[in-house]
């Protein structure tokens, strides 16, 4: 049902809007670290608690991580402004939000799924965090009922972009594509860790149904969805409740919803009539930020490749599709550089790949094995010096060691090579030793082939690959 | 007043050793100790820190260590200014007893240029009204005439200058709350154009209008405190990237050649004295060689309506950060929201509230076109306005006040009537200009008028000019 484009005849219109914050030294208007995990309450000051007289000043950093996000998502990045949004909450210090409002940094990008599916981009926009509550006792962690709160004001001003797609999202696959490939773009371009179970990638997703012609209907808006996962979920149960009641005659209402991940389902959180209003206004302790022409291209010039380009790239290389998971998870953990050198070393690019995906997974961008040792063993694999069960053994000892001298670790467990006069002498034993299978077997029962191979595994005591013998045997039957 | 001491003098005589800065604050602390307890200038007088500041200087001097533009000079200040360690109230209840951790950059740079802080002023809580009478605290009284007001919201500031606590204070202005106060206890008293001083460490009224400036008992004064303050700072990302004017070096620059305007579609309602003195500093500027000239601001009477939109709206947000859970008073409740509520009410006095009222309306949706997106438009008339009439002349001259001092609760039942009182003011903190108050001799009942000055950005130096010459001609 996740990638149908229509359920009972009606199509699915989402639109999300993702908050990241970014990899920072400090806090988007003060000094303060901003930094996940530290002791409650210590990366703070004047600024981070709202202080009386303290004053807010833009962090630089902060503003080209914004602009680099902003353009790998071919956003135009534009003169802007900060705004104030104005709600009393105990995590919130200075009662106001500095966000941006009317004036966005980046506005008017688009991001590409597979098979060429462009999602808008309305807007990308800087933002300060809000500190983080605990409310302890009562349910579910809410304020109400609860018998006190904590506050910890480590998160509040850590500067944030909050990413808001237009409504060209038509099914939950699209969107838990999207915020895939949002992720894999904050990774490359190093604005953000973006690490949803850090809450470092938060997303909130607008769900409406409609019938295809129609007018769009309502939407509803679905809070802490914190996982791919859940994206995919709270969309379709959020669809079939919105399709359920308009089936049955209800309507749907413009509401906040929340996302219980344990349930599987959204709570309403509120309504639009007892919205908050916001009173935003023009943040008068800042000035407007005109990024002159030079920085922009400076930072255009300097963006790494991204992903889609990446993994062109290395299916390219690599002969495998660009569709595979090995390419899409080896670009993702940023190690495509790296079976881009084991093939400049003179590597086999395609079994690189299969090495790394496999074996990789918990190895840095670029890994401790050095390029030239998963060289070499490609080769001895891919020139049948060694069999694929003993390049895998020999594979788990260079991550184990973080590399090694593969010639002398095939010679050590006694894989050395077996050469093809020795192979031929060793199949001839085997098909004098049982002429009923080889006859058998030239007849054209292929089930005969099973034993001649393995009389010939059992006189090579395991070291004969298995395919080199098929092989053998194949071109013998037939001459 | 005569024989007072200016902080040239005693910055000079301090430097040589011949006048000990401990001497300068024992004269303070006398004058504070015969007379406070009647003028109820200060919120906190902190002698203590100031004697061992001031031992310090001395002990400076006596090592042959430079000490600084400022030794020995003792400033009040405005008690919306944070000092490290020592208590900052704005004259609130919601924050009394709040000892802020870092020091405003006006403190700092007063400090480091051997300033004796002898303590904080009283105002009208969070600095908004024009007598000093809304104050949690109890209102400050004019030196010059106890029964009357000293203007405000930096009442304190001046009647500790007026009064002799203090060679100098700073004050906060943000329509007009330097300069009235400045004009109504006969000092001179400057709203720099915004932008010239910090504000890092000044608890904020309205962010976009607010400056702080010097009360003097001389311009030279002014212009010494405002080389000290001004200046670019980078904790202020609204501070202008320039270094402080040198201001000291044009006062005895006079007037010849230059252009004075004259407003000829003033505002009305200004008594007839302090009309006649407006007058009569016109004629003194023509004698110094200067010319007058009429310009017209049709905007300015609409400034009034402007500024009581933009400066409460502005003032609703930054209030909100007085909300009883990090700091100041709490008043415990049932639950958050009843916090709030309890917290606010007890905390804030009448016009805070008001204001609080009238600024959130003002944001709310569906309003906001109507009165704040209104407001902004004015401020951009009146900003064009002036530009204009600046094409013909180099400052304008107006009265600072419509009146000389008043008496205690003449205006506190009419809001609108205390209101006008910043009615010639209030243009230039909406365009961020510059403007001072110079004392122009006496109007009723013998008291101090004041004439303002009134200059485009970063028209210091030519409106200390004009200062000096009417200081001059008085």
């Amino acid at each position: 049902m996740s990638t149908e484009r229509l359920i009972d005849g009606w199509e699915l219109v989402v639109g999300l809007e993702v908050h990241v914050e970014l990899a920072t030294k400090t806090k988007l208007f003060s000094a303060s670290a901003n930094r996940f995990g530290d002791e409650p309450n210590t990366n703070i000051d004047p600024v981070t608690l709202g202080l009386p007289g303290a004053l807010p000043v833009l962090n630089r950093h902060a503003v080209e991580l914004a602009m680099r996000l902003g353009l790998a998502l071919n956003c135009r990045v534009q003169p802007c402004t900060f705004h104030r949004k104005n709600y009393f909450y105990p995590d919130l210090p200075k009662a106001y939000q500095i966000s941006q409002y009317d004036q966005p940094l980046n506005v008017d990008g688009w991001l590409m799924l597979p098979g060429e599916v462009r999602i808008g981009i309305e807007r990308a926009h800087l933002e300060e965090d809000t500190g983080k509550s605990t409310h302890a006792g009562g349910a579910e962690g809410r304020i109400q009922g609860s018998d006190y709160s904590l506050i910890d004001f480590n998160r509040a001003g850590v500067p944030l972009v909050e990413i808001v797609s237009r409504p060209d999202i038509r099914t939950s696959e699209q969107a838990k594509q999207y915020v895939s490939e949002l992720r894999s773009i904050l990774l490359a371009v190093g604005a953000s860790d973006a690490k949803m179970e850090e809450g470092s990638m938060r997303c909130d997703v607008n769900v409406s149904v409609h019938k295809p012609g129609t007018p769009f209907g309502t939407r509803c808006e679905i809070k802490n969805v914190n996982s791919i996962r859940s994206v995919g979920r709270a969309i379709e149960y959020e669809a079939r409740r919105q399709i359920d009641l308009i089936s049955s005659g209800g309507v749907v209402k413009q509401q906040t919803l929340h996302w219980d991940d344990a349930s599987g389902r959204t709570n309403v959180l509120r309504t639009k009539e007892d919205a908050d209003d916001y009173r935003y206004f023009l943040e008068p302790d800042l000035v407007p930020l005109v990024p002159d022409v030079a920085w922009v291209e400076r930072i255009r010039a300097a963006l790494p490749p991204l992903p889609a380009a990446r993994r062109l790239a290395l299916s390219k290389l690599t002969g495998a599709a660009i569709e595979s998971e090995a390419v899409a998870v080896v670009v993702e953990r940023g190690q495509d550089d790296y079976i881009n050198a084991v093939a400049t070393v003179g590597g086999d690019a395609s079994r690189a790949l299969v090495y790394v995906q496999q074996a990789f997974a918990d190895e840095p961008s670029t890994p401790r094995v050095p390029a030239g040792d998963l060289a070499a063993l490609s080769l001895l694999e891919k020139n049948a010096k060694v069999t694929a069960t003993q390049a895998k053994t020999l594979l788990a000892e260079l991550v184990a060691n973080g590399g090694g001298d593969v010639l002398a670790m095939a010679k050590a467990k006694g894989f050395e090579a077996m050469d093809s006069g020795a192979l031929e002498s060793l199949v001839d034993q085997a098909i004098a030793a049982d002429p009923d299978a080889w006859a058998k077997y030239k007849a054209g029962e292929h089930k005969a082939m099973g034993a001649l191979v393995g009389a010939v595994m059992k006189l090579s005591t395991g070291k004969a690959d298995g395919k080199a013998v098929t092989a053998l045997l194949q071109t013998k039957a037939s001459s | 007043m005569t024989a007072r001491r200016t902080a040239l003098d005693i910055a000079e005589s301090v430097k040589t050793g011949a006048l000990s800065a401990t001497a300068v604050l024992e004269e303070n602390l006398s004058a504070i100790a015969a007379r406070e307890s009647e003028v109820h200038a200060f919120n906190l007088v902190t002698a203590e820190r100031a004697r061992a500041r001031a031992a310090r200087i001395d002990a400076d001097v006596k090592a042959g260590k430079s000490v600084g533009r400022l030794a020995g000079v003792t400033v009040a200040l405005k008690d919306n200014m944070c000092t490290r360690g020592v208590e900052t109230t704005c004259s609130s209840k919601i924050l009394a007893g709040w000892k802020p951790p870092y020091d405003a950059t006006v403190v700092r740079r007063l400090e480091e240029e051997g300033a004796v802080i002898v303590g904080k002023t009283n105002l009208d809580e969070f600095a908004m009204g024009s007598s000093t009478e809304n104050s949690a605290f109890g209102p400050t009284r004019n030196p010059l005439d106890t029964t009357r007001v000293p203007g405000g919201s930096s009442g304190g500031s001046a009647a500790a200058v007026a009064a002799g606590f203090s060679t100098v204070s700073l004050g906060s202005d943000t329509g007009g709350s330097i300069r009235q106060p400045a004009a109504l206890c006969g000092l001179v008293g400057v709203k720099p154009t915004y932008g010239m001083v910090s504000r890092q460490g000044l608890i904020a009224f309205g962010s976009s209008l607010d400056q702080i400036g010097p009360f003097a008992t001389t311009v030279a004064d002014a212009a010494l405190l405002m080389e000290v303050i001004a200046g670019h700072d980078p904790l202020d990302s609204t501070s202008l990237p320039r270094a402080a004017p040198d201001l000291s070096a044009v006062l005895a620059q006079g007037v010849e050649g230059m252009r004075i305007g004259r407003i000829t579609d003033m505002p009305e309602g200004s008594s007839p004295d302090v009309l006649a003195r407006l007058d009569t500093a016109f004629d003194a500027l023509r004698k110094a060689g200067a010319t007058v000239v009429d310009v017209q601001i049709p905007s300015m009477s609409y400034g009034l309506t402007a500024y009581y939109l933009v400066a409460p709206a502005e003032a609703s947000s930054n209030l909100a950060r007085f909300d009883g859970v990090r700091y100041g008073l709490r008043v415990d409740a049932k639950d958050l929201n009843s916090m709030y509520a309890t917290t606010r009410s007890a905390g804030f006095g009448d016009e805070v509230k008001r204001r609080i009222m009238l600024g959130t309306y003002a944001l709310s949706a569906g309003y906001y076109d109507a009165y704040y997106g209104k407001a902004l438009k004015v401020r951009r008339l009146i900003a064009d306005d002036f530009a204009k009439a600046y094409q013909d002349c180099d400052v304008i001259l107006t009265p600072t006040s419509p009146t000389v001092a008043f008496k205690f609760g003449d205006k506190t039942s009419n809001p609108l009537a205390m209101y006008l009182c910043d009615v010639f003011t209030i243009p230039t903190n909406l365009a961020g200009h510059a403007a001072m108050s110079v004392p122009f001799g006496t109007g009723e009942a013998g008291l101090p008028v004041g004439v303002q000055v009134l200059a485009p950005a970063l028209g210091e130096a030519t409106m200390f000019r004009v200062a000096a010459e009417l200081e001059r001609a008085v």
